[in-house]
């Protein structure tokens, strides 16, 4: 117990400093959080003004996407706060930070993923939050001890499943030069098509962002298994009970990628 | 005695992109072999793009090498990183270990756990660098506000600060004034008399290397050109010091002034220009017998440049 302290301690005393040094700039802080609550609100926005319009989409009605982008959207901005930095990857490399990493007697990803926190995300997870909690409520769910269940392992799940696609990208951005344009088409884009209802997607789409990068699994796919709904072709309800599959497949994806990242760095026959 | 560093046959090649798909690659670093023993002060110089600071990525495990081998410690680098990174301690000149918006003290307290060191050698460890480098004035401002002389403190401290058995300067002086250097290298010094700590260094300022180093490798397109004593150094390449004076009034050319060389006048005597051994005499010896022929309003010493040492080094190896 004493060992896993002593373990931890290092990237506890990091995470603790980067949060002091955030809040101690207070207005900036406030400035910061005010933005980011605007980024999520605005996105939230643009599903409205959608639905506003259109009566149903790819089979859902706006209260039924709404669950799917507060599930979406609260697990991304997690992610996001936690991970996000990762795909800065080349700023790191850039300013030396990766090779000061390597004198420090830390693996190199964990120093990395502890390296920063942004406390300015929650104010979008707030609105990520608020959203889910309105959907849960306004939509008619056969609440049981199983419906409980589903959506506990779809908020980690999916919170998983956005982090790894941060370190994915981090992994990747070894190899390419301004990488961070094409991951960011693969993270950010995830994430917008995550709050979108996957019945509408051509089959390609469904290929990329169901199974390649399992965007269907951080919200869409345990929403229709909660809400009891039809899956479409490819995208089977029961599917929705398989989240932890799903993230478990982009970890061992993402850590892959950052092994090779990382030894393509040394050059040691990357 | 196990040495601190050995390398045999040491090589690194990049590859790098050549005309369209054609690659050509690049030696940084050619068959080095070198060993450096426990408490010994090593200079590691080299013009620009000699392969030096690809030789220290290797020796601390950021670089996988070519072919060759390379121990550390006893470890080897890239397999025993972490092992590593608690005996050896770097300073990149040129990028910081510090977090650019926390104080110094509270970097130090994150190095601290970060090194896992208890508290009771935390606290004596950091009060013994905060005195030797006069840093207790600004322990509690943010890194960013610091000067460039406070910062380097800071960072060699922050490298220093879980005592390592092997310190690696990269440029440590770069852009310092005269006193700070000056500060830096009689701390290095010190800390070698108390903790018999091994260091190798890289530099442009020769004065770096008289004032800290015994032994001195220089490297030339990745290969080793010379490993000796600074004496030995200074005798292969005849490096001299040059004393400037400004006189009082114009003056013949001071040619008789015992153990100098006269390089030449200005301004019809005005300024003179003298070369001497600086293994020989001193900077006040050779002021002194200029003095007692001319009298003396101002005077300058230029070092020898070390970019012109490497240079001769090579042309004498060649």
């Amino acid at each position: 117990m004493a060992e896993t302290r002593g373990a931890i301690a290092p990237y506890r005393a990091i995470l603790a400093s980067r949060m002091r040094a955030q809040r101690s700039y207070r207005s900036n802080f406030r400035i910061d959080l005010t933005s980011s609550f605007l980024v999520g609100f605005v996105e939230l926005a643009e599903v409205w003004v959608l639905f506003h319009n259109v009566h149903e989409l790819g089979g859902f009605t706006f209260t039924q996407i709404l669950l799917v982008f507060g599930l979406a959207d609260f697990c991304f901005s997690i992610g996001d706060m936690l991970f996000g930095h990762c795909d800065e990857l080349t700023k790191y490399v850039r300013a030396g930070t990766l090779d000061v990493f390597y004198l420090r007697p830390q693996p190199i990803l964990l120093q990395l993923i502890t390296s920063d926190i942004s406390l300015k995300r929650l104010s979008r997870a707030a609105v990520g939050l608020t959203a889910l909690v309105i959907a849960l409520v306004i939509n008619d769910i056969a609440w049981s001890p199983s419906a409980v269940l589903l959506l506990s392992l779809a908020l980690v799940s999916g919170i998983a499943i956005f982090s790894a696609m941060f370190v994915w990208a981090a992994g990747l951005q070894f190899f390419l030069i301004n990488g961070a344009e094409m991951t960011n088409a693969f993270v950010y884009g995830g994430r917008y098509a995550a709050t979108q209802p996957a019945a509408v997607w051509s089959r390609p789409l469904k290929v990329v962002f169901g199974f390649f990068f399992p965007m269907a699994f951080t919200a869409y796919l345990p929403v229709i298994a909660l809400l009891g709904l039809p899956g479409p072709a490819w995208l089977p309800a029961w599917l929705g009970w398989c989240s932890p599959v799903a993230a478990l497949w982009a970890w061992g994806m993402a850590l892959l990628c950052w092994r090779w990242g990382l030894r393509h760095y040394q050059g040691g026959g990357g | 005695m196990s040495p601190i560093i050995e390398t045999q046959g040491l090589t690194r090649e990049f590859a790098l992109r050549g005309r369209g798909l054609r690659r050509t690659r690049l030696t940084a670093v050619d068959d080095l072999t070198f060993t450096i023993d426990p408490g010994e002060a090593v200079g590691y110089i080299g013009a620009n793009g000699a392969g030096k600071s690809t030789t220290i990525k290797m020796l601390c495990g950021i670089l996988v090498p070519t072919n060759g081998t390379v121990s550390t410690c006893g470890l080897r680098p890239v397999e025993d990183r972490v092992k590593l990174a608690r005996r050896v301690g770097v300073v990149f000149g040129q990028r910081s270990q510090l977090w650019w918006d926390l104080p110094v003290e509270e970097s130090f307290r994150i190095l601290a756990s970060i090194h896992r060191l208890p508290k009771t050698q935390e606290k004596a460890r950091t009060e013994e660098l905060v005195d030797c480098l006069e840093m207790a004035d600004y322990l509690a401002t943010p890194v960013r506000q610091l000067s460039l002389g406070q910062r380097m403190r800071a960072e060699v401290s922050a490298a220093l600060l879980h005592s390592p058995d092997l310190v690696i300067l990269d440029e440590p002086t770069i852009g310092l004034d005269v006193l700070s250097k000056q500060r830096l290298r009689e701390f290095l010094v010190d800390e070698r008399e108390r903790h018999g700590t091994t260091l190798m260094l890289t530099t442009h300022d020769m004065g770096d290397i008289e004032r800290l180093c015994e032994r001195v490798l220089v490297v030339d397109h990745g290969r080793l050109a010379f490993d000796g004593t600074i004496g030995g150094l200074s005798r292969t390449v005849g490096a001299q010091r040059v004393l400037v004076v400004d006189l009082a009034e114009p003056t013949p050319d001071l040619v008789d002034v015992p153990g100098t060389t006269h390089l030449g006048s200005e301004s019809r005597g005005l300024q003179q220009r003298f070369a001497f051994d600086a293994e020989q005499l001193t900077a006040a010896q050779a002021l002194a017998a200029v003095s007692q022929r001319a009298e003396v309003r101002d005077l300058s010493i230029e070092e020898p440049d070390i970019e012109d040492v490497v240079r001769r080094v090579y042309a004498s190896s060649r």
